[in-house]
């Protein structure tokens, strides 16, 4: 795996555009409004319904002011259906505000990066130049100091300083080089030092920028499988209330008590749930504006979704639980060998080895006096008598054929099958070595010259800070934890055990991986993991949740339906809290808005039904028994059922915040999650509107004199 | 209010939930095949009935199949039973089976009642003894009382399958199922029923009416007729429709204290132990036990409730001083049409147990409960009979609710809802939300309907009556209780409310109240086949589901909060529904001193 990802343990987060900012305020204001086309409200049945309630009363209110007796009978004032209608209509607004925001801070992160497409002449590698929007696959361009990248490709000589601050937010300059799980380059941003050849990979309009535009933007947002059920329950809910409403109407005149139109739909959009319909499409686009607010690509909102309910991460031990860099730290010859020998043969066969070991293992070679034969950097080019044997996963070896010999360094399994099939025989020390230095936690890398093993190279591994608290937090979510290394069995369940992960798998193929994966999906286990090497595609695709490291191959990012601008593996743990979040909020806010029924039924109900069968007697002789269900004291009628409108109105901006904020995900467990969220959106729902409206009336009823 | 009364309401709630263990457990072998120790007496019978049926018992029924052999066996059912009820003096009938030579009653009346019997309502605009004859109260209603407890169970059963459903899309198969539920549950427990009834003194006889001559010097008919048999049928298939008009009010049909207590236990047993049979076939007993205290919690609050008022007596009594009256044997309260062999608690428990239920049944007059103790049987039935309910329906309608607190609950916790290890996604909650919203919508709809026309206020006693044209609280109660116990499948009644004119026993001269009659019949076919429909479809739509292991960050369905969530919902979305027409009727009521 790749020791790229060193260091990116930070916590970068996207500057947070401002809710209140001038600009984001006044095109929310300006669409809230244009929002109001019918074509627009009727994919939310729930608003599409308060809409068309707005219509019938404005229209009530305009037969009344030209004096109409109100619809449907009643004494209501003219005062009153106007109220309600200018109310109903604020609802419309509230609710395609709440959508506004959201889409305009995405849309705010979208402006900047449409700044950086900027048209750019590419200079072609035959010496001509095109321009940067003409490039198609396959095109390959020089990219020198000082210049911007024309599009989004691969590497395919040369390597440079890269500045990727424009799309990652960070500052300090990455590298790119030719080969190996670096190579990948994105259109618009900058080189900063030496010169590339860049291969296009992208065909244009699709490069990386536009589709982060397109995906902060929401101009590509579908409707997410749970959220096309919430809102399949939401319009049941509707359904239901028209009924409710409807029948009211017959049993009203049964009662000898005629309910005006305006009231009947002021009790419907005040039982349906206007909350969560409004809110709905916001939280979603909020939960994508969080992520990218993370530095995090979501390729779609569903797989934001499918991140809340990960049952196993699968974590690369290298970068993600270790620091990454395995340092040589020891050289342990085999009887009969020299201690200089030995690194002698190890620093041959490291040298074509770029990783942070190989080249750890020729600084520690330094140590005994060893130099390389030939100077750094010229030993691809010129030195034809060595022949490099590159790493593959496959034998889990590499090294170097010089000078009639066969320098092998290793996994001690696969050293140990080399000098078999070389005639060889391991001596019967390696196996402890091998044993001893995994027990440690370390790694050990055996090396051979054709059939004899010379040695052991000690690699020293070190767990990242705060791994173990990590670990127990994700358990607490419920989520299994499996690292995944190369190493072999005894040096994983070592660092297994001292990193505080739940299981691991040691020996890792590409293959192994894809396996595990399969198995774990097959058991019915949600699956995310992190990758960034071309070998690391198939699994990134087969992943449920997928999160390619921005720094990975292009391979890798095809693959996975995430995108880490900051390649921090760790960053996982954070997409599953995002995921929750959303999820919960959704939960919460569905909670919150059918609980609010309760009081708006005790406001609108005895008002509507205060003079059914008065007896005419007593001290409130125009007043009927069910007077007494006012439990909220609300002064009249007229107010009582204005102030529950208001509050059904108010409640939606009031919660905008919460909505794009998300809920908090707390790990405490799904039960105690369940009795909090319960309790402050179920509890919390039903006191806060007794509350509120109580409020409200007294200002419309005591101060305005309703 | 007195201690003998509260220790019989706990008392039976412990009786209740020892006898509802082990035939749960028993249940659940039984659905899953297993060899029980009836195996040996009824395999041969089983078996026999399979080729007389042509069935092929291992030939499992995805969700569509499964429903249209219930329908067909549904309709063919409802026809047979329209022919037996309509021909009833037609062809040649023995005497013993005829004693009185009744005629038929009208075509609206028999379609009202074949579909009350067809759907496990057993709602009844008739008198037994005035309008049956002892053929069509055997071969017809008290078959119809097997049939309809059975396809209830049937349905339960299936869905059950679906939830647990590890493979494919199969639910089992209807015709195993129900000759299964007759064979092994129903028949056995009916026979021994019967004997314990008649031993405290139902009758079970062919015999003609006596007549007895009174005090005063009158003449009175007793009706008799074969009582036990279809008593316990009507109790343990929570049918409800009496023999007699009384129904378990009269001394025939439900003689003694004892037989009191023994017909609610009758009442509550299958519906309790398939909750249990639930929690086993899903392999977690705890998930039976949870949705047991779910209805337990809101029963135990609903004997509470009515219990209290009815000690306590109406305003209107109180304004009249009646409450201080200890009348001989009770402790005050309201007696009003009630038996004093019950008494107030005996009373107030069995109509909370057969409100709750579908069952129906009634030993006192629900319409002479106080306000709120009135109240009651409105909210039992406004919670959609989930609190046990009836055989099987209770069930699988308090499934459906499990499913939707799932979904609302599950969102809470951060992930997508899941239950017992299942996805909930789109298709699952239409289904489920359509199932749980038809019954509700079609007792609202109904009573608009009744109480906005003329043609529905004739119904009305009062309207007839009274000179005010009978626009009362208690009109409106009347109304609203017929078109919802008929929605719910309960079949008990607020009386008054009627759709049969009767001026003589034997039907000579009678006419029925077409539109009460059509109306309260298609209400109850509507209200039942079509969330049966939705139960099936959302068992096949589980049944294939992919199943994720529990974690820590699922939220459980076999806990304390969980309980408490799945109350919040159903009380939440039955007082929602129907709190405005609630207060029209019992709560107008119960917040005046007026009487209607």
């Amino acid at each position: 795996m790749s020791a790229s990802t060193a260091n990116t343990e930070r916590q970068s987060e996207r500057q947070a555009v401002s809710l209140f900012q001038r600009d984001i305020v006044m095109r929310a204001l300006i669409d809230s409004v244009r929002k109001l086309d019918p074509r627009v409200q009727i994919h939310n049945p729930v608003m599409f319904v308060v809409e068309i309630g707005s219509v019938i009363t404005t229209i009530t209110w305009l037969i009344q002011a030209f004096g109409g007796k109100p619809l449907g009978g009643g004494h209501e004032p003219a005062w009153y259906t106007f109220t309600i209608a200018i109310w109903l209509w604020l609802t419309v607004v509230f609710a395609n505000m709440a959508e506004a925001f959201a889409e305009g801070r995405g849309r705010a992160q979208a402006d900047t990066l449409r700044n950086m497409r900027k048209e750019t002449v590419a200079k072609m590698r035959d010496g001509s130049t095109k321009a940067a929007s003409e490039l198609v696959k396959g095109d390959m361009v020089i990219v020198t100091a000082g210049e911007l990248i024309p599009g989004d490709g691969t590497v395919t000589k040369g390597i440079a300083t890269v500045d990727e601050s424009a799309i990652t937010g960070e500052s300090a300059p990455v590298i790119r080089e030719s080969g190996g799980d670096r190579s990948a380059v994105t259109g618009g941003t900058r080189v900063t030092s030496d010169e590339i050849v860049v291969e296009i990979t992208q065909e244009p309009g699709h490069s990386f920028l536009d589709r982060m535009i397109a995906l902060v933007e929401g101009a590509e947002r579908r409707k997410t499988p749970n959220e096309i059920a919430l809102n399949i329950l939401l319009a049941a809910l509707t359904l239901i209330f028209m009924i409710v409403v409807a029948t009211l109407r017959p049993f009203g005149l049964f009662a000898g008590t005629s309910i005006s139109e305006t009231t009947l739909i002021a009790l419907l959009v005040a039982l349906i749930p206007t909350t969560i319909g409004a809110l709905l499409s916001a939280i979603g686009i909020a939960g994508m504006d969080r992520m990218v607010r993370r530095n995090v690509l979501a390729l779609s909102g569903r797989a934001v979704e499918a991140s809340g309910d990960v049952d196993v991460l699968l974590l690369d031990k290298t970068g993600t639980i270790t620091i990454g860099n395995r340092l040589a730290s020891e050289f342990i010859p085999m009887p009969g060998v020299s201690e200089a020998e030995l690194a002698e043969a190890a620093q041959l066969s490291s040298l074509a080895d770029e990783t942070p070991e190989g080249r750890s293992i020729v600084v520690l070679a330094k140590r005994y006096g060893i130099r390389a034969p030939w100077g750094p950097g010229e030993h691809d080019l010129r030195n034809t008598e060595a022949q490099f044997v590159p790493f593959s996963a496959q034998t889990r070896m590499s090294g170097v054929d010089y000078q009639g010999q066969q320098l092998r360094k290793g996994a001690g399994d696969s050293i140990v099958g080399f000098i078999e099939g070389e005639g060889g025989q391991a001596p019967p020390e390696l196996r402890g070595q091998l044993d001893r230095i995994g027990r440690e936690g370390g790694t050990p890398l055996a090396v051979a010259r054709d059939s004899q093993v010379l040695g052991v190279i000690y690699l020293k591994d070190t767990i990242k800070e705060g791994m173990k608290v990590r670990f127990d937090h994700l358990r607490a979510m419920g989520i299994k934890t499996v690292m995944v290394t190369g190493d072999n069995r005894l040096t994983a369940a070592k660092i297994a055990e001292e990193s505080g992960v739940d299981d691991f798998l040691a020996e890792a193929t590409p293959e192994a991986k894809l396996a595990l994966i399969k198995e774990q999906q097959e058991g019915g286990r949600l699956v995310a993991m992190t990758g960034d090497g071309t070998n690391d595609a198939p699994a990134l695709a087969q992943a449920d949740v997928g999160v390619a490291m921005n720094t990975g191959t292009q391979a890798a990012r095809e693959a996975g339906n995430m995108v880490d601008l900051d390649s921090n593996p760790t960053k996982l743990i954070e997409i599953v809290e995002v995921g929750k979040q959303l999820l919960i909020t959704r939960g919460a806010l569905t909670t919150f808005s059918i609980a609010n029924d309760v009081a708006k039924y005790f406001a609108i109900l005895p008002a509507v039904f205060i003079a059914t069968y008065a007896t005419g007697v007593g001290p409130h002789p125009a007043q009927g028994p069910l007077h007494v269900l006012n439990i909220m004291n609300l002064g009249t009628p007229q107010s009582a059922i204005v102030s529950a409108i208001i509050f059904n109105a108010l409640v939606i901006p009031l919660l905008i915040p919460l909505a794009l904020r998300g809920v908090r995900y707390r790990p405490i467990g799904a039960s105690a999650l369940l009795r909090r969220n319960l309790l402050i959106y179920g509890l919390g729902g039903i006191v806060a509107p007794f509350i509120g409206i109580k409020l409200i009336d007294l200002i419309i009823h005591n101060v305005l004199g309703a | 209010m007195s201690l003998t009364g509260w220790l019989t309401i706990v008392l039976f709630a412990v009786i209740l939930t020892a006898l509802a263990l082990p035939l749960g457990r028993y249940m659940a072998k039984v659905y899953t095949g297993e060899r029980v120790f009836l195996t040996p007496l009824f395999g041969w019978l089983e078996r026999f009935l399979y080729k007389v049926l042509r069935v092929d018992p291992q030939r499992e029924q995805d969700w569509k199949s499964y429903a249209k052999s219930l329908l067909i066996f549904s309709l063919a059912g409802w026809l047979l039973l329209y022919l037996i009820l309509r021909t009833q003096n037609a062809f040649y009938v023995p005497h013993a089976l005829n004693p009185l030579g009744y005629h038929s009653a009208p075509w609206n009346v028999t379609f009202n009642t074949v579909s009350s019997f067809m759907t496990n309502t057993n709602w009844q605009y008739y008198s037994g003894e005035t309008t049956m004859s002892y053929l069509s109260q055997m071969i017809g209603l008290t078959v119809q009382n097997w049939l309809s407890a059975g396809i209830g169970i049937v349905v339960a059963v299936a869905l059950i399958r679906g939830i647990v459903g590890r493979s494919g899309k199969s639910i089992g198969n209807f015709w195993q199922d129900l000759v299964r539920t007759i064979l092994y549950g129903l028949a056995p427990l009916s026979v021994l029923t019967a004997i314990v009834l008649v031993s405290q003194g139902v009758i079970q006889n062919f015999s003609t009416y006596l007549t007895a001559h009174t005090l005063t010097g009158l003449t009175q008919s007793i009706a008799m007729g074969p009582i036990a048999s279809q008593e316990a049928i009507k109790l343990l298939g929570t049918n409800g429709g009496g023999f007699l008009n009384t129904n378990s009010a009269h001394p025939f049909e439900n003689p003694t204290a004892f037989t009191n207590f023994f017909e609610m236990l009758l009442v509550l047993v299958i519906p309790a132990a398939l909750v249990f049979a639930y929690g086993r076939m899903t392999g977690n007993r705890r998930q039976g036990y949870a949705i047991f205290a779910t209805m337990m919690v809101m029963f135990l609050g609903a004997v509470t409730v009515a219990y209290i008022a009815e000690a306590h007596g109406s305003p209107a009594q109180h304004a009249a001083g009646l409450h201080t009256h200890v009348i001989a044997g009770s402790g005050g309260g309201n007696m009003e049409g009630k038996e004093q062999r019950f008494g107030i608690a005996g009373s107030a428990l069995f109509d909370v147990v057969t409100t709750v239920t579908s069952c129906g049944a009634v030993n006192s007059a629900l319409e002479s409960f106080t306000g709120i103790g009135g109240a009651v049987p409105f909210a039992n039935l406004s919670a959609s009979e989930v609190i046990f309910g009836g055989v099987g329906t209770g069930l699988y309608s308090m499934l459906l609710y499990v499913l939707l607190a799932v979904f609302i609950g599950g969102l809470m916790v951060g992930r997508t809802p899941e239950w017992l290890g299942k996805k909930l996604e789109a298709r699952e909650i239409k289904l489920a939300g359509l199932g749980i919203l038809i019954t509700p919508l079609a007792a609202l709809f109904c009573t608009a309907l009744a109480t906005a026309s003329s043609a529905g206020r004739k119904s009305i006693a009062e309207v007839a009556l009274s000179k005010s044209g009978g626009n009362t609280p208690q009109g409106f109660s009347e109304t609203f209780y017929a078109y919802l116990s008929q929605a719910n499948n309960n079949g008990s009644a607020f009386a008054g409310y009627t759709g049969f004119i009767q001026p003589s026993a034997g039907n000579v001269g009678s006419h029925g109240i077409t539109f009460a009659d059509l109306l309260g019949g298609f209400d109850m076919l509507f209200a039942r086949y079509a969330p049966i429909l939705f139960a099936l479809a959302v068992a096949g739509a589980l049944a294939g589901k992919r199943v994720t292991p529990a974690g820590l960050g699922t939220m459980r369905t076999d806990n304390p909060t969980f309980v408490v969530l799945l109350i919040g919902v159903i009380v939440l979305v039955g007082a929602l529904t129907f709190f405005p027409a609630l207060l029209l009727g019992p709560i107008v009521q119960g917040l005046t001193g007026h009487l209607y």
